[in-house]
């Protein structure tokens, strides 16, 4: 675990850059991790899956899935994939400064 | 800590409703959804502890084919029959266990019953959803269309198993995709031993020059846990299998031989053998309050007691606790389910006894496999199981296999009559297990 600054503020991260403190992340970190992972601008359709998958890991402890997403942000899976390239989950997770979700092998 | 007062006064609740057992009053009526791994073992384990008079105890399931499902693995390489891994599910059953085949419409939570199929209603006093997970094959587009079970298959199903068995055997060279959609699944690991077991095969029948074998998956290495991935790595170069990693299948081309990810990627096959999205049973969904999106029951991680009320309890694939759905974590969860639906009964607090343990053999081809073993806490760690004598964790060995292919006795005569093995109970055992890494 190391220290950085992303949009001035110092926060705990891991290896990868995931947050490991979720409660010392901000609207501006989000766009600063955002910005370096080649999303220039937030849009309304990208926060809610963030604010989504935010809400959904500090109540439950667990990272929503893809496609749990997908059914329930109301945002459907194919828009996900074009709002964040590669691994929506992944990426949405990094931006909302939570863990990132994990595999079981 | 969520749950703590509703346990509570439920279980306060739950105990003035039962005391009165000695006057003949009540008989404990439970319900047990699904006749698989989890149902059977918590009904043969709540028969073993309550007498007749103390309890009824009802499973439900659609079917009587009881199938082992790990040995589905084995079937498309002629290691094993659907016939030798198929048995009737009301033969696992202790005596005075009540099995009715019927689908399930609907759990009525406010009502403490389950519609059936027939119309029928099952009261409770206690319900145990144990009804697993399924391939939800329409989730992914084309994948049943055209060239499915010809040149699109997957080995989940035993038809599809079978099916594979003989395009194996038939196959004479060419690209091969082993995938899994996205992640839960049951038996993480089984799409990757099937890429193990293919190797093997193909270098036998003298086709692995001819053959490339690609194993492309969602997630961002084909190892995620750390240690897992320092210690097995080599195996995919070892036995050349190409790695694809964040692959994330949104249509499949069965004519065309293509699977295309969401982002547009595309990867060619000859053969493709996939595993299918999992959700749980559809009653589920169609139950208000009991499952989530997935069609999964959110159930506390350590007392198995569902969030949808207190009498309700989960095991098994079909509880969403955030450890691997296979059948060894289905077993250490029907000893921890049994005492909580006891201690319900009884209006005493749960036991916080499940720790996440999982412990799965994975085959590597050439009478070889690894064995894993861990919980929520704690990755797989080297070593040896359960004890230091035990057999060698995170290694190929030829025991381990021995290991996986006695499994499947041990189930059907040890664990789902409930008796479990000697020397290995629910929690994950940590003599034995290195905790400083060594050197290997």
């Amino acid at each position: 675990m190391t220290m950085t600054l992303i949009a001035d503020a110092p926060v705990d991260v891991d290896a990868e850059g995931f947050l490991t403190d979720p409660s010392q992340w901000n609207e501006q970190i989000a766009e600063g991790i955002a910005a370096d992972y080649g999303i220039p601008e937030l849009t309304d359709r990208h926060w809610l899956v963030v604010r989504f998958m935010r809400e959904r890991y500090l109540e439950t402890g667990n990272a929503p899935s893809i496609r749990a997403l997908g059914k329930e942000s109301g945002v459907p899976v194919k828009e996900l994939y074009q709002l964040f390239p590669k691994g929506p989950a992944k990426l949405a997770a990094r931006i909302g400064g939570i863990p990132k979700p994990r595999g079981c092998i | 800590l969520r749950f703590a007062p509703a346990t509570i006064s439920a279980a306060a609740d739950g105990a003035a409703r039962f005391a009165r057992k000695g006057a003949g009053m009540t008989r404990r009526q439970i319900v047990i959804l699904g006749g698989g791994t989890g149902g059977t073992m918590a009904a043969n384990r709540l028969r073993r502890r309550y007498d007749a008079d103390e309890a009824e105890i009802h499973v439900v399931d659609r079917d009587d084919r009881h199938v082992y499902q790990p040995g589905l693995l084995f079937v498309p390489f002629g290691l094993t029959t659907v016939d030798e891994i198929i048995r009737p599910r009301r033969r696992q059953f202790r005596k005075g266990i009540s099995f009715h085949e019927a689908e399930v419409e609907e759990v009525r939570l406010d009502r403490d019953d389950v519609v059936l199929g027939d119309g029928s209603v099952l009261p409770y006093d206690v319900l145990v959803v144990a009804s697993g997970s399924g391939l939800q094959f329409d989730e992914t587009e084309g994948l049943t269309g055209p060239g499915w079970n010809e040149r699109v298959f997957t080995f989940y199903t035993s038809s599809g198993a079978e099916q594979l068995r003989g395009a194996l055997d038939r196959f004479e060279g060419g690209r091969i995709v082993v995938n899994f959609v996205d992640l839960p699944i049951k038996c993480p690991v089984a799409p990757l031993e099937f890429a193990f077991l293919a190797d093997w095969r193909l270098r036998e029948r003298g086709l692995r020059g001819r053959t490339e074998l690609v194993y492309a998956t969602p997630l961002d290495s084909a190892f995620t846990k750390r240690t897992c991935a320092e210690h097995l790595s080599f195996l995919l170069e070892e036995k050349e299998i190409e790695l694809i990693t964040e692959f994330n299948v949104g249509e499949v081309d069965g004519v065309g031989g293509k699977l295309i990810a969401y982002d547009g990627q595309e990867l060619d096959f000859d053969l493709l053998v996939t595993v299918p999205l999992h959700g749980g049973a559809a009653y589920v969904e169609r139950s208000a309050g009991l499952g989530d999106a997935l069609g999964f029951v959110p159930t506390n991680r350590s007392t198995l007691q569902a969030e949808a009320k207190p009498n309700v309890f989960a095991l098994g694939d079909a509880a969403d606790v955030p450890t691997s759905k296979a059948g060894s974590v289905t077993h250490f969860e029907a000893e921890v389910l049994a005492e909580n639906v006891a201690r319900y009964f009884e209006g005493d607090e749960l036991e916080a006894g499940f720790d996440g343990h999982a412990n799965c053999f994975i085959e590597t081809g050439f009478k070889k496999a690894l064995l894993i073993d861990f919980n929520y806490d704690t990755e797989p760690l080297p070593g040896h199981f359960p004890t230091a004598f035990g057999l060698p964790l995170l290694r190929e060995s030829r025991l381990n296999h021995l290991g996986k292919l006695l499994f499947q006795w041990v189930y059907w005569h040890a664990l789902l009559p409930g008796r479990g093995i000697p020397g290995i109970g629910p929690a994950m055992p940590t003599t034995g297990k290195q905790y400083e890494r060594s050197p290997t």
